[in-house]
């Protein structure tokens, strides 16, 4: 019996804690922000969760890109298809790699230090702090970050895509030697923009909507002490993880289909 | 606090992040800017298109020339009305071309090829192809291939038939 | 001390409030008077930041009435609340600065908030603030470069800055050297003296606090187990209130945490 409870307990909480961080959401996104005073708190955000993120992203994208091209090759060989290894990289990386990868990297790197950030705020009170000093810190403090977060997503998620292809077209036509025109000719024939690339920026769009607010909520709800400001960047980290995991795959089986 | 140098960083970051995607549009998807007025529409009939796609290329002796912008089939004639955008540039092309259904090396997708005639008259917008030729589908292949290796058989089987004319 | 409704700026009233299952106020009667100064003391772990939550309408109470300014606090609309914690000041325990803004702009950032005043002035406001407290010259420090007496007293410039009404003072003392402390009594009794102030302070400092405070409430399991002017609770002979304020080591709230036997737990 206590297990049921137990089980029904967490079930009640779960719910609890979607509720709220769905609740939490609206706030931040129909909070009326004053833009003048939450400027600079934006542009330095995006500065930090992109710019900052940018070297992570690139040389990741490079290797992927690199990886790719090699493990494309060996295979397409065996059936006399190497010239297609533009094609195989560009499709890999556009529909798949780019925009998970970079998402999951970005969950690690930028989600963690959202989390960070606000937990930090929580626990030497500035949070609490801004409320009583009758100044909601959802426009104040939530909003600028959630709203950078989701704009530096897709932006990573395309210099990877870009850096990716070229690491690929290095290791494909410098190294292995495959046709330089055969490479980007195959290529643009096989990558359809509206299929291909709008829809792999529709991903990251998502993935990035859905790690800064798990990010930011955890950040914001999180224990004020050391001990739950870790565990609240480790709960990001998983859960943005794996709801990108999860979500790419609904994304996918859509796109797919023609929707 | 509004710290110039930090704005003036981000602003770059979002230029090369849009950089980034315009390599992505054009260099990896070739993407192309014609616009609808750069090019006409003619159509062509065809019994099977096998796998043609929309966006395919149009293809004379090789060079694109347009780009299959529709596929759909008659009511009445459940024959695939295949709709082309050629562009302007080329508008030379005889009324009474052919248009074929190929496909781009051995595992290759579908394109249309346009085989020019010899009339003076050229196509326009709205011009119909008249002749055409079906995509070459492996199945009906390999039932021709069967069909023709089993009536060789058959042939080698029957006696011989000296063909004796009726005195 | 039962005092009538327009001259207390705060009144609670039968107020209980319970966290977890674990009953924190079982049935409080406070007033304070408005510009004086009342402290709130008790042991650690009897709630009395919970209390100036409570006070803020940051938690509600489970029964009982809280009123500030007239208004209960625990009913008020958001807007409304909001509107009453602008006539309010709170000096946090952390100190609560925006560590993403230098000193300046900590203290500016009410003004900036709440009023349409214009650059010169709030230039002029700020530097006043700061003044008062001592660190004018410390404008552009950011805040990691202030210690920790220099950062509640930036704190403290944050909280008067719109001029409030009330004050509420999270352990002013606590972990501050006897110098910041000094200080800092010195600012708490100018402050609510020279703003007309009404000054709620919580706090476990027993010598700093019975220097400035007009009158005073200790609370410890739930309820005001004394209260009275600063020389009446140090002459008291009451045994809880005599431990408390003499830090008696042992007395009513036990040395010993309760044990079995000592002979029976060594074996002899």
């Amino acid at each position: 019996m206590n297990q049921l409870q137990q089980l029904g307990s967490s079930g009640i909480n779960f719910c609890g804690n979607l509720g709220l961080s769905g609740l939490f959401l609206f706030r931040t996104i129909f909070s009326r922000v004053k833009w003048r005073q939450a400027w600079p708190l934006f542009s330095s955000q995006l500065y930090k969760v992109g710019v900052l993120s940018l070297v992570i992203i690139l040389l990741s994208g490079l290797f992927i890109g690199m990886v790719v091209a090699l493990q494309g090759f060996n295979t397409l060989r065996k059936f006399a298809a190497e010239q297609e290894l533009g094609q195989l990289i560009a499709l890999s990386v556009v529909r798949e790699l780019g925009p998970v990868v970079a998402a999951l990297l970005f969950a690690g790197r930028a989600g963690s230090a959202l989390t960070a950030e606000l937990g930090l705020m929580r626990a030497t009170q500035q949070l609490g702090g801004m409320e009583m000093m009758a100044v909601d810190p959802m426009w104040r403090v939530v909003a600028p970050r959630f709203w950078a977060g989701l704009i530096a997503m897709p932006i990573l998620a395309i210099l990877f895509n870009v850096v990716a292809i070229i690491g690929g077209h290095f290791v494909g036509v410098d190294w292995l030697g495959v046709d330089d025109g055969a490479f980007w000719s195959n290529m643009q024939d096989a990558v359809g923009f509206h299929e291909d690339i709008l829809n792999g920026i529709i991903k990251s769009l998502v993935f990035g909507f859905v790690i800064t607010w798990v990010s930011v909520y955890q950040g914001f709800y999180s224990e004020p002490n050391a001990a739950g400001i870790s565990k609240a960047t480790t709960r990001t980290v998983v859960f943005s993880s794996l709801l990108v995991l999860a979500l790419d795959f609904v994304l996918t089986s859509l796109m797919m289909g023609g929707w | 606090m509004r710290n110039k140098m930090l704005e003036v960083i981000v602003g770059l970051f979002m230029i090369v992040g849009f950089l980034g995607l315009l390599f992505l549009a054009f260099k990896v998807s070739g993407l192309t800017l014609s616009r609808q007025s750069d090019n006409y529409q003619i159509s062509a009939d065809f019994d099977d298109i096998g796998s043609l796609k929309i966006r395919a290329p149009v293809e004379v002796s090789g060079v694109t020339v347009g780009r299959v912008s529709n596929i759909v089939l008659d009511s009445e004639s459940f024959r695939a009305r295949v709709i082309m955008d050629v562009n302007k540039k080329y508008n030379n092309i005889p009324v009474d071309s052919s248009a074929s259904i190929f496909t781009q090396g051995i595992l290759g997708s579908n394109y249309v090829a346009l085989s020019p005639g010899y009339e003076p008259d050229s196509l326009k917008a709205g011009s119909k192809i008249e002749t055409t030729h079906s995509a070459l589908i492996l199945e009906n292949l390999i039932g021709q291939l069967l069909f023709s290796l089993k009536s060789d058989k058959d042939k080698d089987k029957e006696p011989e038939k000296t063909s004796t004319p009726a005195q | 001390m039962i005092v009538s409704a327009n001259e207390s700026i705060v009144q609670i009233r039968q107020l209980r409030f319970s966290l977890s299952g674990r009953p924190i106020f079982k049935g409080i009667d406070l007033d304070i008077p408005k510009n004086k100064i009342v402290a709130i003391m008790g042991p650690s772990g009897t709630g009395k930041t919970t209390l100036l939550n409570l006070i803020g309408g940051r938690i509600k109470p489970d029964s009982g009435t809280i009123l500030v300014h007239n208004q209960n606090v625990a009913k008020l609309s958001t807007k409304a609340l909001y509107k009453l914690r602008r006539r309010i000041g709170v000096l946090f325990q952390e100190g609560a600065l925006f560590t993403d803004l230098n000193v300046f702009e900590n203290v500016a950032f009410p003004l900036r908030e709440h009023t349409h005043l214009p650059e010169d002035m709030i230039q002029n406001l700020v530097r006043m603030q700061l003044n008062a407290v001592g660190l004018r010259g410390a404008l552009n420090l950011k805040i990691e470069q202030l210690s920790g007496g220099m950062a509640r007293r930036v704190a403290l410039a944050r909280a008067t800055v719109l001029g409030p009404e009330l004050m509420l003072y999270d352990e002013p003392f606590t972990g501050q050297d006897p110098i910041s402390r000094g200080v800092l009594v010195k600012l708490i009794r100018e402050l609510n003296d020279a703003l007309g102030l009404t000054s709620v302070l919580v706090s476990h400092d027993v010598p700093e606090t019975a220097q400035i405070a007009d009158y005073i409430y200790i609370i410890a399991g739930g309820v005001i187990i004394g209260e009275g002017t600063p020389s009446e609770l140090l002459k008291t002979e009451i045994p809880q209130i005599k431990q408390f304020t003499h830090g008696l080591p042992d007395g009513p709230v036990a040395f010993h945490y309760p044990a079995a036997d000592y002979r029976e737990d060594l074996n002899l």
